[in-house]
């Protein structure tokens, strides 16, 4: 597909992202990868920066975030999460790595201790693509004070004890703050998937 | 049959396995883990109750999928002309495809029960052959190197034994990985958090059957506020 094509089309959504990733993951294709990294990479290095890398680090990070989407783009699995998920969770882990001696500490998901998902949870589980869309409404539903803890959060990196020394609140109201706006981020959520 | 039996059974115990914890951690710790702002203390503490726990993967992974959307959402920002073409350069190096990249993992030698592996990482060694250090009224303890403002360490208390009564000047979070234990504020056992902040004065007691092994996280020290517990403040640095 010609660079006009692809501009010729509908701001493509995560269904396309997905199908982009198998073609990356099954058929090495630069071309899909192309696609990946021109929706990707600028949201990527928007994130970096704010939460606290300079252009040039952010431009670095982005470069080998992409570079860990080639390797593992086999590992993506499309029923755990989202492309957008899956991009953010891989970045977020090379801006810790980066500052830190070990990498952030995971769970091992070949680990012979891990407890597995109980029957009845596995039923009901709901597809990534709906969750993702109810999260968006969510988000967008949330009374403005809530949706800002929860991008303060994510954007600026803040821990929920520097949420509390930046905005002069106690830590206990920061703490239930966050409570109530991931309650109603959840409850929302559900009741879209119900 | 010793402890580390015990848990092999309920790993190996079918398509069932361990039924979930019920004692969990809060939303703003996941929110922290999930967001990158949880030091390494904190993030140990959580990778290893997620390991154990199904529900709160579910949790963590909703937050996971909140951070893909709210990236999702930033407005772009522009990128030098050609970052592209330099990852595609990137893209020819040796080792940039998945088998040069990836080796396969190797089995862990010191798996056990007991330690989920993220643990492992951290201890250097399988339970049985922690190297304990005795911190007073027979519990022992292990310091994990950690970075960040928290101090991770696994506990060790004596089966039926109580900790001295005492209170946190910031948040302290306790996860069991064998035995139990038992505070005003419940039972807690394989898998369960209790998350304490400065407004808790408590007073755990070992169950009784076999010692509680503990990884203990706390952002600040705690104080002591039983008598003995008082004389103890003064050389027990924990």
């Amino acid at each position: 597909m010609s660079e006009s094509e692809a501009a010729a089309r509908p701001e493509p959504g995560p269904a396309e992202h997905a199908v982009w990733m198998r073609a990356v993951a099954e058929e090495r294709s630069r071309g899909a990868f192309a696609r990946l990294f021109a929706h990707f990479a600028p949201r990527l290095k928007a994130y970096l920066m704010r939460s606290g890398s300079d252009e040039q680090s952010a431009e670095e990070l982005v470069q080998e975030a992409m570079m860990i989407v080639w390797r593992r783009a086999e590992s993506f699995d499309p029923k755990q999460a989202s492309v957008a998920t899956w991009m953010f969770t891989i970045a977020r882990n090379k801006r810790i790595d980066g500052y830190r001696r070990n990498n952030r500490p995971e769970l091992d998901p070949e680990d012979p201790a891990l407890t597995p998902q109980p029957e009845p949870m596995q039923d009901d589980q709901v597809g990534v693509r709906q969750t993702a869309e109810a999260i968006r409404e969510a988000i967008a539903a949330l009374p403005e004070e809530q949706a800002e803890m929860l991008r303060l959060a994510f954007y600026e990196d803040k821990a929920h004890s520097e949420i509390a020394d930046q905005t002069g609140l106690p830590l206990g109201t920061v703490k239930s703050r966050l409570r109530l706006a991931i309650g109603k981020m959840r409850g929302l959520v559900d009741d879209e998937l119900r | 049959m010793s402890a580390i039996e015990k848990n092999k059974t309920t790993v190996d115990g079918g398509a069932c396995g361990a039924p979930p914890p019920n004692h969990h951690l809060p939303d703003e710790v996941l929110l922290d883990y999930a967001s990158g702002a949880a030091d390494e203390g904190v993030s140990l503490l959580v990778a290893t109750h997620l390991t154990l726990c199904p529900i709160c993967r579910d949790r963590a992974a909703e937050l996971d999928a909140l951070g893909g959307e709210l990236v999702e959402n930033l407005p772009p920002a522009d990128l030098s002309d050609d970052a592209f073409a330099k990852l595609l350069a990137r893209l020819d190096e040796p080792g940039s495809e998945p088998a040069a990249a990836e080796p396969a993992r190797k089995e862990q030698a010191t798996d056990d029960a007991t330690l989920p592996r993220v643990l492992q990482r951290y201890v250097g060694a399988a339970a049985q052959d922690i190297p304990w250090q005795p911190l007073g009224l027979g519990v022992d303890h292990v310091d994990l190197s950690v970075e960040g403002g928290s101090r991770a360490m696994l506990l060790r208390v004596p089966e039926g034994r109580a900790v001295p009564q005492h209170t946190h000047e910031g948040n302290e979070y306790v996860l069991v990985l064998q035995g139990g234990f038992s505070d005003a504020h419940g039972h807690f056992v394989r898998g369960d958090v209790e998350a304490s902040d400065d407004s808790v004065d408590h007073r755990p007691v070992a169950d009784g059957g076999e010692d509680c092994i503990c990884l203990a996280v706390t952002d600040a020290p705690l104080k002591l506020t039983s008598l003995v517990g008082r004389a103890l403040n003064r050389f027990a640095k924990l």
